[in-house]
């Protein structure tokens, strides 16, 4: 019970983590991307490395905050504009093959050592020379806090059957929740949308009371950073709710589905690609800088492989939806957690030791995405009449 | 439509086309009275292939112009041309095109479609995983709402889109796909797809509508009803040319019929008598379509005396 509990609160601790709310926006800007536009663009860690050096190498020669943030928007924008200006009038595989290619020159650029003053080369920039700013901003306070405070270790003093009961409720709540979203209740649209809202609230502490996570209020990787990535991941899902209700939305789709159609009908087609892999790239330079404020600034860290996660969290989730990167992120890197720990907990370490446990649950996650695409392509939130998987 | 288009024209009488086209010389390239397109030199080649070639075409205003020709006579490349889809071969020596007035000849597709010159494909696009009410409020022109700035914010758009939305359902009950309305535009049949892109295309009240083979593939019914619409669209103002193949159709409905053989224009006049022409005859048929190759009566002495010279030279030349 005890090893359960641990590898519970190590798949809380990594869903919460910065770093998934960082994939998150960065799927979420892929979403734009890939969902709406049909753009393939898999170089979006490009975007993420290059958000990430104009923050870090910015405010690591004395400007503020803002400014640093606004050149890495501005080095995203300027990466956008090269790469879609010649590719955009192609078609879509062109774009692929461009992004990844340029994503990589980003990397091999920074980790050059002629470069060594500006990004540190292959050592990468210290957190500790661009972070300050940030946790300066803080008014949370000293001292450390437990999320929830009220949890089960106050009943009944953290008894299994506490845990047990806790967890039949959660998942209670989740099934509650997937009944009102396909209608099964036959309950009308307002009343159907609070109690999904207030479900959802009650697993949200449910998670919390099971798995407390605890954390310095503001630190390197304390509760500050960790609000404010999640209120960006809030403020970015509002913002692309408003972009795709629009008819520029419309416009969007209607690209994915044909250019020539809507060419014929007197759109702007190159522009409106451009508009739309530009703003997914901010996205993802937003994620860069997210991603890179608790650790350290490493281009092999920020390499392709990013860019898969962030694939794998968006169809996991849903292509095309609101919610779906974000809860495709938390899922898969909770997953992979779990797996890890499972791994590591109950195989023996003659057959698999815990390094490899971790190549494991890279495997399996990579699995778990063809078995996803093959069977449900339109991931967990997607509308299956609107959208497979559409390469 | 608006109110200017929903006015009938006084070209809805057949009498009085027949009068403004009467004094049409009928030779390929013949000047119109009031002519909406006017083409000059259009080429476009395909490696060493010359798909179309035109020299001169005028398309007048307020009528229903066919464009006919055999398969590969250069029909859809020619309307690729001329609605910015493709790029001539000489557009840089003399192409020149132009549509009420204003040059096209480097405007990109979009801009000839704003110019007010819309066209539908031999191959329907419809947009298969969208609405079909989100198919047609894609065609309306100028929404405030695809601005980038202004579409994060519904006030700036939402009149406007109420306006379209009106206007989409107004066009989708008149083409009966109103009760379609919120199906996905993939579920359509294919005839329903077609009467859905020329709905589309209304939209953006065009001046000049160019529809690309409008009835391949309808059953006769529909063909029927897409024909009373076409009709009807020229009733009230708009231009129409159209690509078909189908004789009977473009003998029914066209005012004027502009015939391509091997990329070149080869004939034009009303749809009776350049169904006679030999041009047209021989473009369709062959110029040897009278003459039975298989009749051995052909092949009398004098022929086979010049054949068997012909041989000997040859076998003389190889040796």
């Amino acid at each position: 019970m005890d090893t359960l509990q641990a590898i519970l609160n190590s798949m809380l601790r990594e869903a919460i983590s910065p770093q998934t709310a960082a994939v998150a926006i960065a799927a979420i800007g892929l979403n734009i991307h890939f969902g709406f536009t049909g753009l393939l663009n898999i170089g979006q860690s490009g975007f993420m490395l290059l958000g990430a050096y104009g923050f870090a190498i910015a405010i690591g020669h004395d400007l503020p905050l803002i400014v640093g943030i606004l050149i890495g928007f501005g080095a995203a924008l300027v990466f956008a504009l090269v790469l879609g200006a010649p590719t955009l009038k192609l078609r879509g595989d062109y774009l692929a093959i461009v992004t990844i290619s340029a994503a990589e020159i980003i990397r091999y650029v920074g980790r050059s050592a002629l470069l060594t003053d500006f990004t540190g080369a292959a050592q990468g920039l210290q957190g500790v020379s661009y972070r300050t700013p940030f946790t300066d901003l803080s008014f949370f306070g000293g001292g450390d806090a437990t999320l929830s405070p009220f949890n089960y270790l106050d009943v009944a003093g953290g008894a299994g059957w506490v845990r047990l009961l806790g967890w039949l409720v959660a998942i209670a709540t989740v099934a509650g929740i997937i009944a009102l979203v396909r209608g099964a209740t036959g309950a009308g649209v307002v009343a159907r949308r609070t109690s999904v809202g207030a479900l959802a609230v009650v697993f949200v502490f449910l998670l919390f009371f099971l798995m407390p996570a605890n954390y310095q209020n503001t630190g390197v990787n304390g509760w500050w950073v960790r609000f404010v990535s999640w209120l960006l991941v809030a403020i970015c899902m509002l913002t692309v709710f408003l972009l795709v209700r629009s008819p520029w939305g419309r416009l969007l789709r209607g690209i994915r589905e044909d250019e020539d159609a809507i060419r014929s009908l007197g759109k702007n087609v190159f522009a409106i690609k451009m508009q739309a892999l530009i703003i997914g790239g901010l996205f993802g330079a937003l994620g860069g800088m997210i991603y890179v404020l608790p650790s350290s600034v490493q281009p092999d860290s920020m390499g392709r492989s990013l860019t898969f996660f962030c694939y794998t969290a968006l169809l996991l989730g849903g292509a095309a939806t609101i919610f779906g990167p974000v809860l495709g992120s938390i899922l898969f890197y909770a997953a992979r957690i779990m797996i890890k720990g499972v791994a590591n907990a109950y195989i023996p370490d003659s057959i698999m030791n815990g390094q490899q446990t971790e190549q494991f649950s890279y495997i399996v996650v990579g699995v778990a995405l063809m078995l996803i695409v093959i069977f449900r392509p339109q991931g967990i939130l997607g509308n299956k009449r609107e959208l497979r998987f559409n390469v | 439509m608006s109110e200017s288009t929903m006015a009938r024209s006084d070209l809805a009488d057949p009498a009085a086309r027949r009068a403004l086209m009467a004094g049409v010389d009928t030779t390929p390239g013949s000047s119109k009275p009031d002519p909406i397109l006017v083409v000059d030199n259009i080429v476009r080649q395909f490696g060493g292939m010359t798909a179309v070639d035109v020299g001169h075409l005028e398309v007048q205003r307020g009528i229903i112009t066919a464009l006919i020709g055999p398969n590969g006579a250069g029909k859809t490349t020619f309307f690729n041309l001329i609605t910015g889809f493709d790029r001539p071969t000489s557009a840089k020596s003399g192409a020149h095109w132009s549509f009420d007035g204003a040059t096209l000849d480097k405007t990109s597709a979009s801009s000839v479609a704003k110019a007010g010159m819309v066209r539908t494909f031999q191959l329907t696009k419809a947009l298969s995983r969208m609405t079909v009410m989100d198919n047609m409020m894609l065609g309306a022109q100028d929404q405030a709402g695809e601005n980038l700035l202004k579409s994060v914010f519904k006030p700036l758009w939402r009149g406007q889109e109420r306006a379209i939305e009106e206007k989409a359902k107004e066009l989708l009950a008149r083409f009966k796909l109103l009760e379609k309305k919120d199906d996905y535009a993939g579920s359509l049949s294919g005839g329903q797809r077609k009467l859905l892109e020329m709905a589309r295309a209304l939209m953006s009240d065009p001046r000049m509508i160019m529809l690309d083979e409008p009835m391949a593939g309808v059953n006769p019914a529909l063909t029927q009803s897409l024909l009373g619409h076409i009709q009807s669209l020229r009733d009230e103002g708009t231009t129409v040319l159209f690509v078909e193949h189908d004789m009977h159709v473009v003998r029914h409905i066209s005012d004027w019929v502009a015939v391509m053989a091997e990329g070149r224009l080869v004939a034009e006049g009303p749809a009776d008598s350049v169904m006679s022409d030999t041009a047209v005859i021989d473009a369709y048929l062959g110029a040897h379509h009278d003459t039975d190759l298989g009749d051995d009566a052909l092949l009398t002495d004098e022929v086979m005396e010049e054949i068997g010279q012909e041989v000997a030279a040859e076998q003389k030349d190889e040796s």
